[in-house]
């Protein structure tokens, strides 16, 4: 049934109407030929409101970090040619890790599509491999359906980003509007419930289980599973780890959380991935970055179930005993209803507990806290104290990212933002603005280097425009310092074009912009800078601590090694 | 490593087509042959696609092919019983001296000449892509001007149908 009379608009009026019909709040956007007639029927309403970005990159990253911290779909608006090229990066970050967005852009008109036109770009061809889902929309009877169709894909099974490329003259035409209420594609059909017998089947492993183990991944996040998670999880009393991109979900300061693996895992949980015995994956995909060398990680025989909306992200690294196809919360739940009814008595796994102390008793995460020099851990660890661990943190990409991701304990889903499978450097800033904007009053810190925070510095300007009180923690030492530390310790201390020469004066910088910037060099001074700018409500307040240059992020798994082959700070 | 032959319907869009050879291309997966025409219902299009891999990695292309939005299913015939066909058109020479053991070659192969100038025949030929490989085989290297070949289609035996 349509739920919306006829009537008739124009292309660019569908647009408009569509996206209000989908209640969304913000467009993250930037104008060009293409998409004028759009940008005009923006104008003439306040329903949808538009954020005017400094740069398409910015655009998509925010559209991103509004979505991650919200559960809503970002959606971004860009003009053909220039401005899809410059979409694409933040395209594939939100593709990379699974987030729903919706991107609309501009195309030459129909009948100029392939003659080479000003500003064309085969804007299809080159996201195919990096969305969920494209179309190019030639006939605006088709708009509405599409549009609907793009926010139904995107948001539905593993999510994803969806282009909607529309040429300028669909723009223009009219049809009689009527949005669909519904749609349903024989093609395209997401699964709900798992496999009853397969779930029996992970209950009897569990529930035989003397090492076992949980390791989840932006899926619960993603599906919003974090409560089911934590029911399940204290329910068995067992250990619990989680990738980069599931921080949160399980609470990070409780004491089944083990911290989180992989290459810059903890040793503890590092370590009880590779010995457990039965191990419970829960919207993970083992990547590369999380359990290094499959070939090293089948030394260990272990029973492996793991759930996942996608069947395609099991058994693609490691092959896996139980699968489990499914959304995330409904198999959580059937799994707990079943282990609370079950007769089976449990094995004692205190054994394994006393185990995972020791390993916990490595304290692998140590660093020199009398150094005189600011240690980068230090601020952050500084920084949970000061924001009481509650704060919405974005990340660019590099050391920085990696020791947020070690201090700042996240104990909700949605709070920790970064680019964790392309790996962007340039994502924290215009992240941290969809954040805000998501999350109006809420405390949101952007730590960042001062190589990634320079790419997408412009974005500056947008946060003056907008007024968003970001807190910006520059670790600024002065190199790319995850690329040397690679070289460091692969490249024979080569430090080949890694260290960050002409540096801008951060502060005067954001003064510039408007803002606020401080200068902090002390160790003494972390603290109450923070304080400071986190007082300052309505500021966005540039922090510039310069840090250690030559401190290394541990443990760390090199490339391609086992995940117990890691290198610790006390090895050297 | 093992041959796979994998039926895949889709919906009838542009880009379809793309978005299937962009996917092989992109994962590194190997395509031997790729046939693709519009079925009995307008609105699909039915491929079939020759691939060599391990079962590791076919079960990942089966995976991917299902994830993208537009393939409506996907079988590996080779999984069971099935029949495969593929189409040559080969021209060769066929001066005086070559005509009669070119007609014999081509009768053996139940292969049908299909157009005569005075050096050539055009003959088409249908079978396995091994019975296509042991026809070229057969006949002298020279003696082969061009050949085309359509690549295999195939379909389950009996029962076992692909169908919506
Ligand atoms: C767009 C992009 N280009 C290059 C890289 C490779 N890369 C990864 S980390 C890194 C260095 C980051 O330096 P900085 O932002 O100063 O952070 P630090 O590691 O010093 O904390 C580089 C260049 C990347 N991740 N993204």
């Amino acid at each position: 049934m349509d739920r919306i009379k006829a009537s008739t608009l124009t292309g660019a009026e569908i647009v408009i109407r569509c996206l209000q019909e989908e209640g969304v709040e913000f467009v993250f956007g930037y104008p060009g030929g293409a998409v004028l007639h759009i940008y005009d029927e923006l104008f003439k309403q306040d329903k949808v409101k538009h954020v005017l970005v400094r740069h398409e990159q910015g655009a998509v990253h925010a559209a991103d970090g509004y979505s991650r911290s919200s559960h809503k779909v970002g959606v971004a608006l860009v003009t053909s040619g220039p401005g899809v090229t410059n979409a694409v990066t933040g395209i594939a970050t939100a593709y990379m890790d699974s987030i729903p967005m919706v991107v609309i852009t501009g195309q030459v008109p129909t009948h100029a599509i392939g003659l080479d036109a000003f500003q064309e770009c085969d804007t299809v061809g080159i996201t195919r491999p990096v969305v969920k889902h494209n179309m190019l929309v030639k006939d605006v009877n088709d708009l509405a359906g599409a549009m609907k169709k793009a926010f139904h894909i995107a948001t539905t099974g593993r999510p994803g980003p969806v282009v909607v490329d529309i040429p300028k003259d669909v723009t223009a035409a009219t049809c009689e509007f009527h949005y669909p209420e519904t749609v349903s594609l024989r093609s395209y059909n997401p699964v709900r419930k798992g496999h009853a017998g397969q779930i029996k089947k992970a209950v009897q492993l569990l529930l035989e289980a003397e090492r076992p183990m949980v390791y989840t991944g932006g899926g619960v996040v993603l599906s919003n599973s974090s409560s089911q998670l934590i029911d399940l999880v204290r329910s068995l009393g067992f250990p619990c780890t989680s990738t980069l991109m599931g921080l949160g979900a399980y609470p990070g300061t409780d004491k089944q959380f083990l911290g989180m693996l992989g290459m810059h895992g903890t040793y503890e949980a590092n370590m009880a991935m590779q010995h457990c015995d039965v191990l419970l994956a829960i919207g993970a995909r083992f990547d590369d970055r999380v359990i290094g060398d499959p070939a090293h990680f089948a030394q260990n025989p272990r029973k492996i179930i793991h759930i996942d909306i996608d069947p395609s992200s099991i058994s693609k690294r490691v092959k896996v005993d139980v699968p489990i196809v499914g959304n995330i919360p409904d198999v959580l739940e059937e799994l707990l209803k079943l282990i609370s009814s079950a007769k089976t008595e449990r094995k004692s796994i205190d054994a394994w507990w006393k185990q995972i102390g020791e390993w916990r008793a490595k304290d692998c995460l140590r660093y020199d806290r009398k150094s005189a020099i600011i240690k980068p851990q230090f601020v952050l660890e500084k920084l949970y104290e000061v924001t009481k661990g509650e704060a919405f943190v974005t990340s660019d990409v590099g050391q920085h990212q990696m020791w947020a991701a070690q201090f700042y304990k996240f104990n909700e889903p949605r709070r920790w933002i970064n680019s964790g499978g392309l790996g962007t450097m340039g994502f924290g800033l215009p992240a941290a603005m969809g954040v805000q904007l998501a999350n109006r009053g809420a405390t949101v810190a952007c730590v960042t280097g001062e190589s990634s925070i320079q790419m997408c510095l412009q974005e500056l300007s947008t946060c003056k425009q907008y007024r968003l009180p970001i807190k910006i923690v520059n670790l600024n030492n002065r190199y790319m310092g995850m690329v040397r530390q690679w070289q460091e310790f692969f490249h024979g201390n080569r430090y080949s074009e890694s260290y960050m020469d002409a540096l801008p004066d951060f502060v005067k910088l954001a003064e510039g912009y408007g803002h606020r910037g401080v200068l902090i060099d002390k160790p003494a001074d972390v603290e109450p800078a923070l304080k400071e700018a986190f007082s300052r409500k309505s500021e966005l307040v540039f922090l510039d601590f310069i840090t250690d240059q030559k401190e290394n992020v541990y443990p760390m798994v090199p490339g391609g090694k086992g995940i117990t082959e890691m290198i610790l700070y006390e090895d050297l | 490593m093992s041959r796979h032959i994998i039926s895949v319907l889709v919906e009838n869009e542009a880009g379809a087509l793309s978005r299937i050879s962009g996917l092989f291309s992109a994962r590194g997966y190997n395509i031997e042959t790729l046939t693709v025409a519009p079925t009995e219902d307008a609105s699909m299009s039915r491929m079939t696609i020759v691939t060599t891999g391990s079962e590791d990695v076919v079960e990942q292309i089966t995976k991917q092919l299902n994830k993208l939005i537009e393939v409506v299913k996907v079988i590996d015939l080779s999984e069971a019983e099935h029949i495969e066909r593929e189409l040559m058109l080969i021209k060769v020479r066929a001066g005086q001296k070559e005509r009669e053991d070119m007609k014999r070659m081509a009768d053996i192969f139940r292969g049908r000449i299909i157009d005569v100038s005075d050096n050539t025949y055009t003959i088409e030929l249908t079978g396995t892509g091994n019975k296509l490989d042991a026809f070229i085989q057969a006949l002298e290297p020279g003696s082969i001007i061009e050949t085309v070949r359509t690549g295999a289609s195939g379909i389950g035996r009996g029962s076992r149908v692909l169908r919506v």
